[in-house]
């Protein structure tokens, strides 16, 4: 087996974008009219991993513990900001103030045991271990928070009038809420748990197939990619569940009651 | 038992004094007159802008919500039937309210007082508006309240079940020492209920027959 890598040239790498006309083409005889997205998201796509490259490749050269925080902290907001704006309309102010906070925390907590006690990454602040990880963590628990926000806010409108009648009864918000909190978390980790039960036999994972690629010895390269999709999940749950079960109390007024809308 | 002082919600409430003591109280009046707006306001589920409101001379403002709920419990305007059996129906009240499970006579006795046909094994996808009606009322009797708010609790029904529900849960609270506070807008009512009319207008009590 060779073990270094082919480099790809740049030349080749254009050849790459027929998949691109092609779905273009696709969408302008369909009439899907996503001419102006795909083409956003391709140019996005190519310039946010180009510079992604640069940067890492001067972070590598220069590691500090500042510059592997801050591309971290970088990483984070991005995050925060897209789901809350993917979110949209449909949230209250704290519920989206909650979905910073359970990210950051859920990142925390996981990484660091991740990063420190499993893979135990010295030092510490290693970027090549430390920026990469935490890029696919976060990724993962950003999808999964924005599918439990959405599940949670459209189950609370759906299911007013149900969770209020539970209120007259003497429920407490907690109670009321239950089968909503549970549903809103149920589908936050779904797609991490049937991502797991194909992966090795249909999907080979992006990060394993990079590092294979790279002339990594699969077995090892297997390795992490089980520690990985441990530290995923982890995270993802973290999360999602510090988000909804304070997240259903931003529906309620201090007199335990439903917010009106 | 209720005292409401210079209660005011926005501008769809505005009563300076009125006292709930009767055993069975009816509020009335057009509809937008305040009633269903009057009632949540006893149980919590709104708070009013200003003004108290005193339940056994105690403000209900330092009373804990669903400690509150609990005592004054409600039936609310529109028929919520849960998941489950019309067994699980009629207990799904008293495990919210942490209160004992009533057992199967008290549920059969209770159903044959709503005037339900049916048993307690059945599903409740099959029953109509008025029997999902009488379901949800049959749940809120079987819990151990002081105080049961009815948001217009006959409306899906026939004059003749009407009053026949409303007597059997009339005698049935009286028996149990317990009071009824309703909003109807059923004539019938205020001829079974000559003393405990609050007729409202405008937000503002009209008439007060007590």
């Amino acid at each position: 087996m060779n073990s270094s890598i082919m480099d790809l040239s740049i030349y080749h790498l254009v050849f790459a974008y027929i998949f691109v006309l092609l779905l273009l083409v696709l969408s302008k005889i369909r009439g899907i009219r996503r001419e102006k997205l795909i083409i956003i998201a391709t140019v996005r796509m190519s310039l946010q991993l180009t510079i992604m490259g640069f940067v890492l490749m001067f972070v590598f050269k220069h590691p500090s513990w500042w510059l592997t925080m801050l591309m971290i902290t970088i990483m984070l907001a991005f995050a925060i900001f897209n789901a809350i704006k993917r979110i949209g309309l449909v949230a209250n102010k704290k519920l989206k103030q909650l979905m910073g906070i359970s990210m950051i925390i859920g990142y925390i907590c996981s990484a660091t045991f991740f990063l420190l006690v499993v893979l135990k990454v010295m030092p510490w602040f290693n970027p090549q271990y430390c920026i990469p990880i935490s890029g696919m963590i976060i990724g993962n628990a950003m999808t999964g928070i924005v599918l439990g926000a959405n599940t949670l806010c459209s189950e609370m409108q759906a299911k007013r009038t149900e969770i209020e009648n539970s209120i007259m009864l003497g429920a407490t918000p907690k109670v009321a809420t239950h089968k909503i909190v549970n549903d809103a978390f149920d589908s936050a980790i779904l797609p991490t748990i049937n991502n797991m039960l194909t992966m090795g036999v249909v999907s080979l994972p992006g990060m394993m197939t990079g590092q294979i690629l790279s002339g990594t010895f699969p077995i090892t390269a297997i390795k992490y990619q089980i520690g990985i999709m441990l530290a995923i999940l982890g995270c993802t749950a973290l999360t999602v569940i510090i988000f909804v079960t304070l997240g259903y109390q931003t529906f309620f007024t201090p007199s335990q009651t439903l917010d009106e809308m | 038992m209720f005292e409401i002082k210079n209660l005011k919600y926005k501008d769809i409430l505005d009563i300076e004094e009125l006292t709930l003591a009767q055993a069975v109280v009816c509020f009335m009046g057009p509809s937008g007159s305040g009633k269903t707006t009057l009632l949540r306001h006893l149980n919590r589920l709104k708070e009013p802008d200003s003004g108290e409101i005193f339940y056994h001379n105690k403000n209900i403002k330092t009373i804990n919500p669903v400690e509150l709920r609990r005592k004054v419990v409600m039936l609310g305007q529109t028929s919520v039937i849960y998941e489950g059996t019309i067994a699980d129906n009629l207990q799904i009240g008293a495990r919210f309210a942490q209160q004992t499970i009533p057992d199967h006579n008290a549920m059969l006795r209770m159903l044959e007082l709503v005037g339900l046909n049916h048993t307690l094994e059945e599903g409740c996808y099959n029953l109509s508006g008025g029997e999902k009606q009488r379901l949800c009322m049959a749940r809120v009797m079987l819990m151990e309240a002081e105080t049961y708010l009815l948001d217009e609790p006959s409306a899906a029904l026939d004059q003749n079940t009407e009053q026949f529900m409303i007597q059997n849960i009339v005698d049935f609270s009286k028996e149990k020492g317990r009071q009824l506070i309703m909003v109807s807008h059923s004539p019938q009512m205020k001829k079974m209920f000559p003393q405990g009319i609050v007729l409202l207008e405008q937000g503002k009590v009209r008439e007060a027959i007590l």
